[in-house]
């Protein structure tokens, strides 16, 4: 039984100043299985952003909708978790409360709160910063608090918009690992949207590849690389004929989005 | 030499601070000392503090900077109690702020002092008439600048607070009340600042007793050195005040400090 299932969803932006509506999305459905990792590829301007966030309930579709275990979504609501691409931890909470925030919400007990923040600063390695706040902390801690208080509430499904983004090489190499830990370790539903092929390989059991605008799945393909993954794996020939598919399809879809002007 | 944007060290910056007032002290003395001006029109700082002397010892002048500086917080809290959260639910609910906004952007334009009048007809002269000055020339500013506060609060913040399960009422009191509070404390700052002008325009007219009452007395005994301290008398008491809100807010927001 799939808890994920987008249906049919399509979203237009009505036009700037009397100019065309933009058609972000063509009328796309997806299916995310239970405890999938399935990562959302595709060129920037896609629309793959737009897709999440209607799943998130942020934005709403023109048509079609977004279901959660059999549920039709409404609006936001903290089964869905999401980790954003921007910096969006509360300035004035500290690591430990941005973390409690969406446990606080629900009306739970503050020692009960403090346990389970606990729990999760150690999941991403933050002891020791739980009294700091958000603007004492480098990109690579704030995207890692901002996980760990995605988890904390313990969504249905983990939504993540390009949430490494930002952050060096480096830094983002090792958010993948730890994401790619959490995720063997708890098997949550993810949905991953990124533009890198790499980091949806090395993360993803399913990558979903993206059309320019107006977007709309193209091509599903399953990863098939064995589990606990080790951050060697990207050296490998089968990881390197995925990045050859994948490379292939985006560039296609690159190419017209330079010549549509995106 | 001078580069734009270049931090000053501290120690340089009170000497700097400190060379200004020194260097308009000294002006005034040379020009009033000197014999550059008639002494009706400006008294020289000697004869300025002895008229000070003698206003705080001989006239209880002490009690009328008592009742100015009561009226002056007096008219603010009670400013600042309905203006803020009225400004809160305008910026956080559109509707409110559709039904108030046209015209508290006209009433704000609304000279306080142009009230006097009224309000003596309405209050007589007593201390409601001075505190209604008051309120009405910062409630107007105060709504205003807090419902743009709240308004421009970050929307990725919104956002992330709705995935993580928030309500409406979440919302606001767990987002854009904390988010907004640095910069609501900083106006009322600068209002407070602004509610000195009126309590001294409403003291000038029908009143028996504060500064301005003062400085309106002295004027017709030709005492400018009266006039002058009185005036100082404000600006210290303006600097002390501003000085301890800032302290207070750098206390009470830690985490807005760049």
């Amino acid at each position: 039984m799939p808890t994920l299932s987008i249906e049919e969803l399509s979203r237009t932006f009505p036009g700037v100043r009397g100019g065309p509506p933009t058609r972000a999305i063509e009328p796309t459905s997806l299916r995310v299985a239970d405890n999938d990792f399935l990562c959302l590829l595709g060129p920037s301007g896609c629309g793959k952003s737009t897709l999440l966030r209607m799943v998130a309930g942020l934005d709403h579709p023109t048509t079609g909708r977004v279901l959660l275990d059999g549920e039709p979504v409404a609006g936001p609501g903290a089964d869905r978790g999401m980790v954003f691409q921007s910096y969006t931890l509360f300035p004035w909470l500290t690591v430990e409360e941005n973390i409690g925030f969406g446990l606080r919400e629900q009306g739970r007990a503050a020692a009960e709160r403090r346990r389970i923040a606990a729990h999760y600063i150690e999941r991403v390695g933050l002891q020791g910063f739980e009294r700091h706040y958000p603007r004492m902390l480098s990109g690579g801690m704030q995207q890692r608090t901002a996980l760990a208080r995605a988890l904390a509430n313990d969504p249905k499904v983990l939504l993540l918009d390009e949430p490494f983004g930002a952050l060096d090489n480096q830094t983002r190499a090792l958010m993948q690992e730890l994401l790619l830990g959490i995720w063997e370790a708890d098997r949550k539903t993810v949905l991953f949207v990124t533009h890198d092929i790499d980091e949806a390989i090395f993360m993803a059991n399913r990558v979903a590849v993206m059309t320019a605008r107006p977007g709309r799945v193209k091509s599903d393909i399953a990863i098939d690389l064995p589990h606990p993954r080790h951050y060697t794996v990207k050296t490998s020939p089968e990881f390197s004929a995925y990045k050859a598919r994948l490379t292939e399809e985006i560039r296609i879809e690159s190419i017209r989005a330079v010549e549509m002007g995106a | 030499m001078l580069k734009p944007l270049v931090p000053v060290s501290r120690a340089a910056k009170i000497a700097l601070g400190v060379a200004f007032f020194a260097l308009f002290f000294l002006v005034w003395c040379a020009a009033t000392l000197g014999g550059f001006v008639n002494r009706t029109f400006l008294a020289d700082p000697i004869t300025m503090l002895s008229s000070g002397w003698t206003l705080l010892v001989v006239h209880g002048f002490y009690e009328d900077i008592g009742v100015t500086v009561w009226r002056v917080f007096g008219g603010f809290a009670i400013a600042s109690a309905f203006g803020v959260p009225l400004g809160m639910l305008m910026g956080a609910y559109k509707p409110i702020e559709a039904f108030f906004e046209p015209f508290i952007s006209f009433a704000r334009y609304l000279p306080a002092s142009a009230f006097i009048p009224l309000l003596i007809l309405w209050a007589g002269i007593g201390e409601a008439q001075k505190l209604m000055v008051i309120v009405i020339g910062c409630f107007f500013q105060i709504v205003l600048m807090v419902a743009v506060t709240v308004g421009s609060t970050r929307r990725d913040l919104v956002e992330a607070a709705y995935t993580l399960g928030a309500r409406a009422g979440g919302i606001v009191r767990r987002v854009l009340v904390p988010s907004s509070a640095p910069d609501i404390a900083e106006t009322l700052r600068l209002v407070l600042g602004w509610a000195w002008t009126y309590v001294i325009v409403a003291e000038l007219i029908g009143a028996s007793s504060g500064i301005g009452h003062m400085i309106t007395d002295s004027q017709a005994l030709l005492d400018t050195g009266q006039i002058i301290f009185g005036i100082v008398v404000i600006g210290v008491i303006g600097l002390v005040s501003d000085y301890l809100f800032k302290m207070v807010n750098r206390r009470l927001f830690p985490w807005s400090l760049a």
